[in-house]
C-alpha cells in the first residue's frame, strides 16, 4: 500500500482481493471520504463491494462478477469494463464504467446512479427498485425486466423484449427498441419527465437532448386478474 | 458452470507461444471447472498424414510397442509419441480410417484426429492436466481449452471437453443441452453416431454433421440456434479458424478481445489478464444468438 498526498494506491499484484475489500469497507465505514486508486484489477470479482460510507475509489482496469454491488454513499468508477451484475443491489452513490457492462448491471438497485459509458449486455436493470441507471450506448435484451422503481436512460438502442412485465419504472430510450416486452408501451413525453431526463443526462455527463428519448411505461394491465380469462383456469 | 478459453493467432511468431498463453487462460478457468480440464490445439501440419490422439486407462502396457504394432496392420509407416496417457500417432492420410478402426479394436480410445488438431484431456484440476501434458511447451496456430463442472455426465475422460466428432473439428461448451437425447437419435439415423453419454458431444456431432452436409462454419453454427435446446456458449475450432455462438437467452458468459495480433475468447476477462497487449486490446462482450467466427 502507498499513500500519497490525497490517495491511497493498492496494487493487487501484490495486495489480495480481500484485503482489498476490507480496506475499503473499513475506510468506508470511517466516513473519511478518502480517496483510494486499485491497480491490476486483472478481471477479479466482487471488488469494491458492500462499501457502506463515503468514499472515493478508482478501479484501473476490467474488473469481474459483481464488482461495487450492495454499493452505499461510495463512488466507484471502474476505468476498463465491468462483468456481470456491477452495482448489484446498489442502495446509493455513483458507480461509473468507462467500458462496457455486462449481464444485469444495476440488477434489484433501489437508488444511486450507474453511469456506463459504453454498452450494458442483456437483463441490465432487471427488477431494478428505484436506481438511476444511464447507459450511454446499447442494451441487451430483457432489461428493466419486472423494474419497479427509478429510470433507466439509454442513448443507443434496446434489444429484444424490453420492460418485460414492467411495474412503475421509467424507461427512456433515443434509438431503437427491437420490440417491447409484455405490457410496455411507448407513453407520452410531459414536461415533468424532460425535466427528470435532463437532470440525469447532466449528472451523468452524457451529450445527449431530452426531446430525443421516447419514454417507455408500464400498460399496468398485468397488474391485475383479467376476468375475461377467468374460464382458461 | 464452466470455463471455456480459445485462441486465434493473426501472426505467426506468437505460434511457439501458443500453449503458454492458453495454459496459463486455462488454469485461471480453474474455479469455473476443476473436474477435468483439456485442450484441442492447431499445430504443424504433416503433409499426406493425419495425426490420431488417442488415450488408455494403462498407457505403460498399451502404448508398448503400438507404434510397430500399427505400422504392421496398415502396412505402411506409423510414428508415436507418446504423452502421458494420451499417444499421438501419425498415419498416412489414406489409412487414418483404418487405423482408427485397429486403434478402437485395441481397446484404446480416440480424443480426435485431423491434418494439425491434437487433443489431451484428463480428470483433475487443470493446472495438474496442463503439466501432465506439458502444454506449455505446445506451439501451434489456434486452439480452444475447457475447465468443466460436470452437469450431464459423470466426470471421466470421455466425458471431459473438447469433443471431437470429425477431423480437425471439436467443440467446448459451457451450459447445458435439454435435447440432447432426441438429436443423438437423430443423428444415429443419419449414420452420426457419439461415444459418450454428453450432451456437448451431441452439439459437436450436430455441427459436423452440418458440415458433412455441405453447411459452412457459419451457417452450421447457425443452425444450433434452431435445432439445439437448452444454454450454450460455444467454441469450435476447425483446421483454419475457430467460431463462437451463444444461444438466444445468453445467461452463460462470454467475452472477447481482438488485437492486431490475436483474437481471445474466455467465459471471463481474468482469463486474459496475463495476454500480451490486453490493456489496448478490443474487449466486447458476443452478441446473443449472433455467429462469430475468424478463419485464415
Amino acid at each position: 500500500m502507498t499513500t500519497t498526498l490525497d490517495k491511497t494506491v493498492l496494487d493487487m499484484t501484490a495486495t489480495d482481493l480481500r484485503t482489498v475489500n476490507t480496506t475499503l469497507q473499513a475506510a468506508a465505514k470511517a466516513q473519511a471520504n478518502g480517496a483510494y486508486v486499485i491497480t491490476n484489477p486483472r478481471g477479479s470479482h466482487a471488488m469494491a463491494c458492500g462499501l457502506d460510507g463515503p468514499l472515493n475509489v478508482t478501479i484501473k482496469g476490467s474488473t469481474g462478477y459483481y464488482c461495487a454491488g450492495m454499493n452505499k454513499e461510495a463512488t466507484v468508477t471502474v476505468e476498463g469494463s465491468a462483468g456481470p451484475g456491477v452495482a448489484e443491489n446498489m442502495m446509493s452513490g455513483t458507480v461509473t464504467i468507462e467500458g462496457d457492462a455486462s449481464q444485469y448491471a444495476g440488477a434489484t438497485g433501489h437508488g444511486g446512479l450507474l453511469n456506463i459509458k459504453g454498452n450494458a449486455s442483456s437483463r441490465c436493470g432487471i427488477s431494478m427498485k428505484g436506481i438511476d441507471i444511464v447507459v450511454h450506448g446499447n442494451i441487451g435484451h430483457m432489461s428493466a425486466f419486472m423494474a419497479q422503481k427509478g429510470n433507466l436512460v439509454v442513448l443507443g438502442n434496446a434489444g429484444d423484449a424490453l420492460g418485460d412485465s414492467l411495474y412503475e419504472a421509467r424507461l427512456f430510450v433515443r434509438g431503437e427498441v427491437k420490440s417491447l416486452g409484455a405490457d410496455c408501451i411507448e407513453k407520452e413525453m410531459r414536461p415533468e419527465h424532460i425535466e427528470t431526463l435532463k437532470a440525469l443526462l447532466e449528472k451523468a455527463g452524457a451529450d445527449a437532448k431530452p426531446e430525443e428519448f421516447k419514454r417507455y411505461g408500464s400498460a399496468r394491465k398485468l397488474y391485475n386478474f383479467n376476468i375475461d380469462h377467468a374460464d382458461a383456469y | 458452470m464452466c470455463g471455456i478459453v480459445g485462441l486465434f493467432l493473426k501472426k505467426d511468431d506468437l505460434r511457439p507461444k501458443l500453449g503458454d498463453m492458453l495454459t496459463d487462460m486455462l488454469i485461471t478457468m480453474t474455479d469455473r471447472g476443476p473436474d477435468s480440464a483439456g485442450i484441442a490445439i492447431y499445430g504443424d501440419a504433416a503433409e499426406g498424414s493425419t495425426k490420431i490422439t488417442v488415450q488408455s486407462k494403462a498407457p505403460e502396457t498399451e502404448f508398448d510397442g503400438l507404434e510397430a504394432a500399427l505400422s504392421e496392420t496398415l502396412g505402411a509407416p506409423v510414428t508415436a509419441t507418446v504423452v502421458d496417457t494420451h499417444a499421438v500417432l501419425i498415419v498416412p492420410e489414406d489409412k487414418a480410417a483404418d487405423a482408427i478402426a485397429a486403434l478402437e479394436d485395441r481397446g484404446l480410445r480416440i480424443m480426435g484426429s485431423g491434418a494439425s488438431m491434437e487433443i489431451y484431456k484428463e480428470v483433475g484440476l487443470p493446472k495438474d492436466v496442463a503439466a501432465r501434458f506439458n502444454l506449455r511447451a505446445m506451439g501451434g496456430s489456434h486452439g480452444i481449452g475447457h475447465t468443466r463442472m460436470a452437469t450431464e455426465s459423470a466426470v471421466t475422460t470421455m466425458g471431459a471437453h473438447p469433443f471431437s466428432t470429425a477431423e480437425d473439428q471439436c467443440l467446448v461448451h459451457n451450459g447445458s443441452l435439454s435435447n440432447h437425447n432426441q438429436m443423438r437419435r437423430k443423428l444415429a439415423k443419419k449414420g452420426v453416431f457419439t461415444r459418450s453419454e454428453n450432451d456437448t458431444e451431441v452439439g459437436a456431432a450436430y455441427i459436423s454433421s452440418r458440415i458433412a452436409d455441405g453447411a459452412s462454419l457459419g451457417e452450421a453454427l447457425e443452425g444450433t440456434i434452431d435445432d439445439l435446446d437448452g444454454f450454450f456458449t460455444f467454441v469450435t475450432g476447425t483446421k483454419n479458424g475457430f467460431g463462437v455462438v451463444r444461444d438466444p437467452i445468453a445467461c452463460k458468459p462470454a467475452v472477447m478481445a481482438e488485437t492486431d495480433d490475436y483474437v481471445a475468447f474466455a467465459s471471463e476477462y481474468r482469463a486474459f489478464a496475463d495476454l500480451p497487449g490486453i490493456e489496448a486490446a478490443r474487449v466486447w462482450e458476443p452478441e446473443p444468438a449472433t455467429v462469430y467466427f475468424w478463419e485464415r
